[in-house]
């Protein structure tokens, strides 16, 4: 991907009066004149997410009349050059505890080394908590310590320690070179972990770009979405056997619960959970004699859902994207059921995920004995073992997966929570750069809808919302630009109200416009026998004028 | 029947990888875990099937299943579904329903042949609604329901608009547990027009628990249901009393389907009937999730002294319900019980007529009632109700519910009620009148129906002129009017014994008489066609085709005038009429031409 060049910024080391220094981190995807651009961008389809440039502008000025007034061209300018330029930056606090730099290096730093710590650390887990007041506490805003690199603190061989907040501790890297020079790229490093790389924002914006060029990983995550409905699902196929119960209520508000609230920034959800009896999946599982199980393997697993999905029923009040988590019960006849791979290796949490759709566990029941008397056998599900998978597969149906990391990188545990806060930083990043391709799609939707009906109306209401998307999302633009990740989110998210809100008014219905096809088929009954005549003389004039250059010749 | 597809699902489904879980740290400390005690479950279910032969000969089958949940559902937050649908559940939690009534139905139910409903329905859709008083936009609540009910069951119910809804001040109250009678809060509505077919019966069947994969829900095949002279299906939502001290609510869902099979038809001119020859399945087993699966079968008769029916295999017991003023006998089977599939591993319910039946008692039910339109041309018609109270010495009062759609203007002055020759004045009349395009007319009288007598009501009314958006797309057909509702409270002959409400087999539990002397019925008469003047919508493209063609063809020999060239023509030797001609004159000595 061309259009996005990472550029290190020059001012590493900013004048800044406190104890830390800037790092800025810039994205900027430079556009080109003219339409080679688009297409790069754009892929095959031309539907873009930088769409048009000035040249294209000027065209549509020049082509006035499908906007009422002077109001339209102005406003597709806007949305034109909106897109221009994708700066991303990333408040990077560093600071350096007493006695990290050596005083060569200390001298070479372009602030005044003013504020001293006294702060006695003894463990790791300590230092994340007690540096947590420390730090300023706004969204992105990552702080770097770095301490000595002979610091009892974070354990041998460990070179990073990244927190639960927004903070991580790095050794201060020891060597004859330039000492800053290596703390810099290891600050790049660690930002890149805990903010956003390349790739993320490439992913983030895969839906404008064709599928066949991202891996799977990008793939994965759902769209970005005002709010979700999740859904558990219990499928109990064979009633008559099992009596299955789980504790449902229990386990959501101990496990779901937390890790939501703390994504409550990013969307609302709304959990609701059901139990579908005589829900079959639709592969019948092999036997395998050597286990004596069943096993259901890789290949098959593409049509399990559907037929299940009929079951499941859409969210029947909200227009959220749902989210389904399956917990899928055997049969007694196929039970135990395992999920094998495409090496042929028993999948080990028996549970698979479905791309932007949601996640399925087989639970096995275990067998005291197979009397039929004693049917239907009673089972409790531990909800534990079932809440783990499907934790984990909601982290990543919602991008929230680990980042690869050298070896000497320590994480900290996301702690009950299931998140920590440069999770959701990473997350929110993403969701805002992929906010802004959504509004500029649906926008860009929409003015060719107008190009294409030449005299639909546009309501003020839908010129004021497509306004208020425009300024909200440049707002988001600038935002990011100055690190402002959760302001540029907000106004992210109101763009995405504002332009869906003018896409699907039912005023810009394409059907309520006549069609010109249709107008010209009326008025055939006239132009059928009209052009009967007017095309018999021209063949005649035709048969005249070749019979004239024969005549000639006959004479000669 | 009417397709909605929600916006565009931008689901992609991609390859299915499969996950790699990470390793979760965060079970630090697991709540409660899975040690709960299990408690009386909080949902039941229970499926009942009544089979009762009707006096005209033909066969109901009712099927009745009753969700019941021991949960407010009108609480805020997560919910959890068992036996309920969450479908339905989400539903009345968003709209805050006190109660919902939806039925579809295909066909009529003939009162005078078929005897009284157990559930009454009117031809095509209706839906009526509680809300709960904390609703402030009620309309808005409405259309809004209303659209995803459409999308629930398949149904055209999005086309219910404040043209076709009403709000009825007396004829429906709140079935279940209500104190609220600010009729403000109802809506009701009836799309005379849905044709019901098996889209709509499938979202139906997909509501009950066991789906149609065990219980009595087998049956349910739909090419044989639809294969029938009335086929009904309804879903009933309302608040019941969990216990006998009534101090919390719960919610109960009963999904019912009714059908009449023509026994003639399918057996060949025999009377007799099985399950199989009905539904071509037989009953293996109860669905394990109900805690009551029973079929009742009719077998009471008129004549006391000897038994006309016989059943096999012989019921393993009898109950006798006093049931719409009548004595009753059914044949229980009750489906759970271990005996009945002892000896055979399916139930096939079979009946026989000991000796032919020659001549059908047609015991005309107490209240019955007709409706058509009258009149000549296009401009002008009346609306006719025939009322028949046929009880020998009891009269009794009638609400009679009337929507007629705006484009039918009644003439309310013209409203006649006469009984036996004399005029009946109307205790109450709750008049509405419509206004075009908004809203439709609604007529609610409270009629006394003197014994032994027919009422007949009468109202002229007016065709409107429609605009030529507004026909429906085969106008020619007519227009519907939705049929008219009777409510009453009928005398019953015999006295009824007050029973146990939830003993006695199916419906009367869903409308509780007040005492054992009266007993609630609910009478939908016909729904109208009438014809509206309907102009020729060819006509404007005729028009176009017929004046192009006179122009194309002025313009043609316009055009071949002004393009012809002239030549003068050599004058020839004649042609073979000429020389006949000649050879002729020649004969009579005439010059040659």
């Amino acid at each position: 991907m061309s259009y996005i060049c990472r550029r290190f910024s020059a001012q590493t080391f900013d004048a800044d009066p406190g104890d830390s220094g800037w790092w800025q981190q810039q994205f900027i995807g430079l556009l080109s004149q003219g339409s080679e651009t688009i297409e790069v961008l754009g892929g095959p389809q031309g539907s873009g997410w930088f769409w048009g440039s000035p040249k294209c502008c000027a065209e549509v000025r020049g082509a006035d009349g499908s906007w009422d007034g002077g109001r339209g061209p102005g406003l597709r300018c806007q949305v034109t050059l909106l897109f221009a330029q994708f700066q991303l930056t990333v408040p990077v606090s560093v600071v350096f505890a007493k006695g990290a730099l050596p005083g060569a290096q200390q001298r070479r730093l372009p602030f005044a080394d003013t504020q001293e710590e006294e702060s006695l650390l003894n463990r790791k887990n300590q230092a994340d908590a007690a540096l947590l007041p420390l730090q300023e506490d706004s969204l992105g805003a990552l702080t770097v310590y770095v301490i000595p690199e002979t610091s009892p603190l974070l354990p041998q061989g460990v070179g990073v320690y990244v927190g639960k907040h927004r903070s991580a501790v790095m050794r201060c890297p020891q060597g004859p070179g330039d000492v800053l020079a290596a703390v810099s790229a290891r600050v790049q490093q660690i930002v890149q972990a805990m903010s956003f790389t390349t790739d993320s924002i490439t992913a983030a914006l895969s839906d404008r770009v064709p599928m066949d060029q991202l891996g799977t990983d990008t793939r994965r995550p759902f769209k970005s979405s005002l709010g979700y409905e999740i859904t558990f699902s219990l499928l109990n196929p064979d009633p008559k056997s099992h009596d299955v119960h789980w504790d449902i209520e229990a386990a959501v508000s101990g496990y779901v619960q937390p890790f939501l609230d703390k994504l409550g920034s990013v969307a609302n959800f709304s959990v609701d959970s059901q139990i579908l009896y005589y829900a079959v999946l639709g592969v019948s599982p092999r036997f395998d004699k050597a286990s004596s199980s069943f096993i259901l393997s890789a290949l098959s697993l593409p049509h399990v859902i559907n037929p299940v999905e009929a079951r499941l029923g859409s969210s029947a009040t909200s227009l959220y994207p749902v989210l389904n988590f399956l917990l899928y019960v055997p049969e007694r006849i196929h039970s135990p059921l395992y999920i094998q791979d495409k090496d042929g290796a028993a999948v080990g949490t028996n549970a698979f995920h479905s791309p932007r759709w949601g996640g399925i566990m087989v639970y096995n029941v275990d067998h005291p004995a197979p009397d039929k008397a004693l049917l239907p056998l009673r089972v409790d599900v531990d909800m534990v073992r079932v809440m783990e998978v499907f934790l984990a597969q909601l982290r990543l149906l919602f991008g929230i997966s680990q980042v690869p990391l050298p070896e000497e990188f320590l994480l900290e545990s996301p702690g009950n929570k299931g998140l920590t806060d440069w999770e959701l930083d990473r997350l929110l990043w993403t969701r805002t750069v992929e906010n802004i391709a959504t509004v500029s799609t649906t926008l860009t939707s929409l003015a060719q809808l107008l190009d294409k009906i030449g005299n639909i109306v546009i309501k003020d209401d839908v010129a004021s919302e497509v306004y208020h998307a425009v300024a909200s999302a440049q707002t988001a633009m600038l935002e990011l630009a100055s690190g402002h990740l959760g302001s540029a989110f907000q106004a992210s998210k109101e763009a995405v109200i504002s332009s869906e809100r003018a896409f699907f008014d039912p005023s810009l219905l394409h059907l309520l416009y006549f069609p010109d096809d249709q107008k010209f088929a009326i008025y055939i009954p006239l132009f059928l026998p009209m052009a009967v005549p007017i095309l018999l003389s021209l063949v005649k004039i035709l048969r005249e004028a070749k019979q004239s250059k024969k005549e000639p010749t006959k004479t000669d | 029947p009417h397709w909605v597809s929600g916006p565009e699902a931008e689901v992609q489904r991609m390859a299915w990888a499969v996950a790699a879980v990470l390793g979760l740290l965060l079970l630090l400390g697991s709540p409660g875990g899975c040690g709960g005690s299990p408690g009386p479950p909080r949902d039941s279910l229970r499926e009942e099937l009544l089979l009762s032969p009707l006096p005209s000969g033909d066969i109901a089958a009712t099927f009745q299943f009753r969700a019941r949940w021991d949960s407010e559902l009108h609480r805020e937050g997560v919910s959890h579904y068992r036996l309920f649908p969450k479908a339905l559940g989400q539903l009345i939690s968003k709209y805050l329903v006190r109660e919902l009534h939806l039925s579809l139905t295909q066909g009529f139910w003939r009162t005078r042949t078929w005897g009284q409903p157990y559930l009454q329905a009117p031809a095509g859709a209706e839906l009526w609604v509680w809300f709960q008083d904390s609703v402030t936009d009620v309309d808005k609540a409405w259309k809004e329901l209303s659209n995803i009910l459409s999308g629930i069951f398949c149904a055209s119910l999005n086309f219910i608009d404040s043209t076709n809804t009403v709000t009825p001040t007396a004829s429906f109250k709140p079935l279940g547990l209500a104190n609220v009678t600010d009729h403000h809060l109802l809506r009701y509505a009836v799309l005379p027009r849905e044709i019901v077919c098996t889209e709509n019966l499938t979202p139906w069947k997909k509501l009950l628990p066991c789906s149609s994969k065990a219980g009595l829900a087998v049956l349910l095949k739909a090419e044989r249901l639809f294969h029938t002279s009335y086929h009904s299906q309804a879903v009933h939502i309302r608040p019941i009393c969990r216990d006998a001290s009534c101090l919390s609510v719960s919610w109960e869902l009963r999904q019912t389907l009714t059908v009449v099979f023509d026994t003639f038809s399918i057996g060949q001119g025999k009377r007799d009937w099985s399950l199989f020859k009905m539904f071509s399945r037989t009953v293996t087993e109860a669905c394990p999730l109900a805690s009551e699966s029973k079929i009742y079968v009719d077998i009471s008769s008129k004549t006391q002294e000897n038994e006309l029916l016989e059943v096999t295999p012989p019921p393993l017991s009898v109950h006798e319900a006093s049931v719409q003023g009548d004595r009753r006998t059914y044949a229980v089977y009750d489906l759970l019980s271990p005996l009945l599939f002892n000896v055979s591993r399916s139930l096939n319910v079979q009946l026989k007529w000991k000796r032919p039946q020659d001549s059908l008692d047609l015991s005309t039910p107490v209240l019955h009632a007709q409706r058509y339109v009258s009149g000549y041309g296009l401009q002008t018609g009346e609306i006719s109700t025939l009322i028949y109270n046929t009880h020998p010495y009891r009269a009794f009062p009638v609400i009679l519910l009337e929507t007629v759609p705006w484009y039918l203007r009644l003439y309310v002055h013209t409203l006649v009620i006469t009984t036996k020759g004399k005029e009946n004045k109307p205790s109450y009349i709750h008049y509405q009148p419509a206004q075009d395009r908004r809203r439709p007319h609604l007529l609610e009288m409270l009629i006394q129906l003197p014994a032994n007598s027919v009422t007949k009501i009468t109202i002229q009314f007016e065709r409107a002129l429609l605009k030529w958006t507004e026909y429906t797309p085969d106008p020619n057909h007519g227009f519907y009017v939705s049929p008219s509702v009777l409510s009453a409270l009928v005398p019953s002959v015999l006295a009824m014994k007050a029973e146990d409400a939830e003993k006695s087999p199916l419906f009367t539990s869903l409308f509780p008489s007040a005492d054992g002397s009266s007993y609630f019925v609910r009478l939908y008469t016909e729904p109208l066609l009438v014809n509206l003047p309907t102009p020729d919508f060819s006509m404007p493209y005729n028009v176009i085709c017929l004046t192009c063609t006179v122009v194309a063809v002025c313009y043609g020999s316009f055009y071949n005038l002004l393009t012809r060239t002239f030549h003068v023509e050599e004058p020839s030797r004649g042609g073979l009429a000429k020389r006949l001609a000649n050879i002729i004159r020649k004969v009579r000595g005439v010059p040659p031409l």
